[in-house]
């Protein structure tokens, strides 16, 4: 992957390598620009209509085709929804689901554009698989693993940059850009090197956290998550999602099956819609700035160790 | 009508039969099976470029049925055309097979499934787009209740099959003149829904849904206008060939007796008419 691959630029090569797949739009086109002039009649935009666009890819997905769709995350997942899981998951044809602006991404928006929900109503459809790519390299790395994978998957978009240094991506498995053993962060998505930026705080302050990048919600990597709950003291979940239905309930749900007992500290969005405006203000309003973030990692870490008990 | 259609009529007979002998034991939805039976009858033998021998053929025409509860007339019509034999119709509503209210495509013919209202349109324009981008010969069409017009997601897809072209698709509106439970022009009318879907860029034809006659010349050059979706609007009668039954609202989901059955089969032979004791059922 060359240093200026885009997700445009990795699509477009994915379709010319492909003739089965094909790029849709409900008339969402800030990725994919270009591609009209590029691959013609490969580029389908239907206007703003993301049932019929829905259908649509099950119908082309019938042919043989590898559809995949655009729309704002959440019209795409909500509005669409029973499109999704009857048209495309009953018969578990390979859709590819691409939401733009999901969780704290929709900033300035307000709540009608929050994708906060997105997680939890993908993850009840049988054999859908939940791709979130932690910075614009990962998503240009997952996306030849999606495409080519037999199953409908839900791509939430994050096209954002940052410092993190990756190891090879591998769909299901979960990275690790850290180890510790006072707490461990498990986190996905935009938020991931924020996470990252708040535990190299911690260090300063003695703290030594375990960062999984988990780089897909489902598949879930079991053993990533039951090995950083076994090697540390207090497990945190962040994510810009509901806390019904998303990381914290995926993990925790694990964690009952497994039998591992151990304190979970749960950051994301307690039951309410965000504040919308700038993205820099909004983090730092709702709690998830690497600042903010650290503070809230080292309570958790003091307040469940201290009071926590049977945990190891 | 003339005898050019005596086997044709024949065979919607034999149809109706086996749609009638599925409404026991558990019921079928025989008022919209019998509307659309010789709809179904006439596309099979005389228009559909598909056939048991090659169901997996990209160069087959596609049949959609969007609102389902039609589908044992499609079963009785699979029998006729040898897709499957008339004992596996005693599997009706069996968990071990997958003869159900609604079609899947576990069963040989069915090309998706269905039972949401308003779904099948967007899906058989994606099956007429890959056509049109593959230059095969394929074409789509799709029955729709014309209750099932309540739904915004076909007037959605149609917009959208019209700034397409693609004139490979059919839509064909069972138009009996029913909801589930009430008159379509008592709660949400439709009329003139020849204007509204010419509006929506449609080639559009009305015709008797029950006359070979007049199917033929629905269906005879497609497409209708070049570069346009065709709208094939057949107007038919809930129950169509029960006169008991005909017309019916509560006679839309039914559940007889054995001995029903048998009086229901008489009466579409032409004995005088039967009179149900069963329950109507109102609501579904």
């Amino acid at each position: 992957m060359s240093e200026t691959a885009t997700y445009q630029s990795t699509l477009l090569a994915l379709v010319e390598r492909d003739p089965r797949v094909l790029v849709m739009t409900a008339e969402n086109r800030a990725a994919i620009r270009e591609l009209p002039a590029k691959i013609g009649p490969r580029f389908i935009d239907v206007g703003i209509c993301e049932q019929t666009m829905v259908g649509m890819a099950a119908g082309l997905a019938l042919r043989g085709r590898v559809p995949v769709v655009h729309a704002l995350a959440t019209f795409l997942t909500l509005r669409a929804y029973e499109f999704i899981r009857t048209d495309v998951g009953i018969p578990g044809l390979p859709v590819k689901f691409v939401g733009a602006v999901p969780g704290f991404l929709s900033d300035g928006n307000g709540p009608t554009h929050q994708a906060i929900d997105d997680i939890s109503v993908m993850r009840t459809i049988p054999g859908m698989q939940i791709v979130c790519p932690a910075d614009d390299r990962e998503l240009c790395a997952c996306l030849p693993e999606v495409i080519a994978s037999p199953a409908p998957t839900y791509l939430r978009y994050n096209a954002t940059s940052s410092k993190l240094e990756h190891t090879p991506y591998q769909l299901g498995r979960a990275e690790v850009l850290s180890e510790g053993t006072d707490l461990a962060v498990l986190t996905a998505g935009f938020l991931t090197s924020r996470v990252v930026d708040a535990c190299a705080i911690l260090r300063g302050h003695e703290l030594d956290a375990t960062v999984l990048n988990l780089r897909t919600l489902a598949p879930i990597d079991e053993d990533a998550i039951c090995a950083a709950a076994l090697a540390c003291r207090v497990l945190v979940t962040v994510e810009d999602h509901l806390l019904v239905g998303g990381l914290y309930q995926i993990v925790t749900e694990l964690l009952v099956r497994r039998r591992i007992s151990v304190p979970v500290v749960p950051l994301g969005l307690p039951g309410r819609w965000f504040r919308p405006g700038r993205l820099g203000e909004v983090l730092e309003h709702e709690g998830f700035s690497a600042a903010r973030l650290a503070e809230r990692f080292q309570r958790a870490f003091e307040t469940t160790n201290v009071n926590s008990y049977g945990a190891r | 009508m003339s005898s050019d259609f005596a086997e044709l009529e024949a065979q919607a007979r034999r149809v109706r039969a086996h749609a009638i002998r599925l409404a026991t034991n558990g019921g079928c939805f025989l008022g919209a099976s019998l509307s659309c039976t010789d709809i179904l009858v006439y596309l099979y033998d005389r228009v559909l470029q598909v056939s048991p021998q090659r169901l997996d053929d990209p160069q087959r025409d596609y049949l959609f049925l969007s609102k389902g509860h039609d589908v044992p007339a499609l079963y009785g019509t699979f029998v006729e055309r040898g897709f499957f034999p008339a004992a596996r119709l005693r599997n009706h509503l069996a968990v071990i097979d997958d003869l159900y209210w609604h079609p899947n495509r576990a069963v040989p013919g069915v090309e998706f499934h269905s039972g949401s209202l308003g779904h099948l349109l967007s899906v058989s324009m994606g099956v007429a787009m890959d056509a049109k981008l593959t230059g095969g010969s394929s074409r789509a069409f799709v029955i729709v209740g014309d209750g099932e017009l309540n739904e915004g997601s076909v007037w959605e897809a149609a917009l959208v099959a019209s700034a397409k072209k693609l004139d490979n698709l059919v839509l064909v509106v069972d138009r009996n003149g029913f909801q589930a439970n009430v008159a379509t022009e008592t709660l949400i009318p439709l009329e003139p829904l020849g204007e509204k879907l010419g509006a929506f860029g449609f080639a559009v034809v009305e015709v008797n849904g029950h006359d070979f006659g007049e199917l033929q010349r629905a269906f005879a050059e497609l497409p209708r206008r070049e570069g346009r979706p065709t709208a094939v609007i057949a107007r038919t009668t809930r129950n169509k060939g029960l006169p008991s039954l005909e017309g019916k609202a509560d006679r839309w989901f039914v559940d007889l007796s054995p001995r029903e059955v048998e009086l229901l089969l008489e009466e579409l032979h032409g004995a005088g008419q039967a009179r149900l004791t069963s329950e109507p059922l109102v609501v579904r």
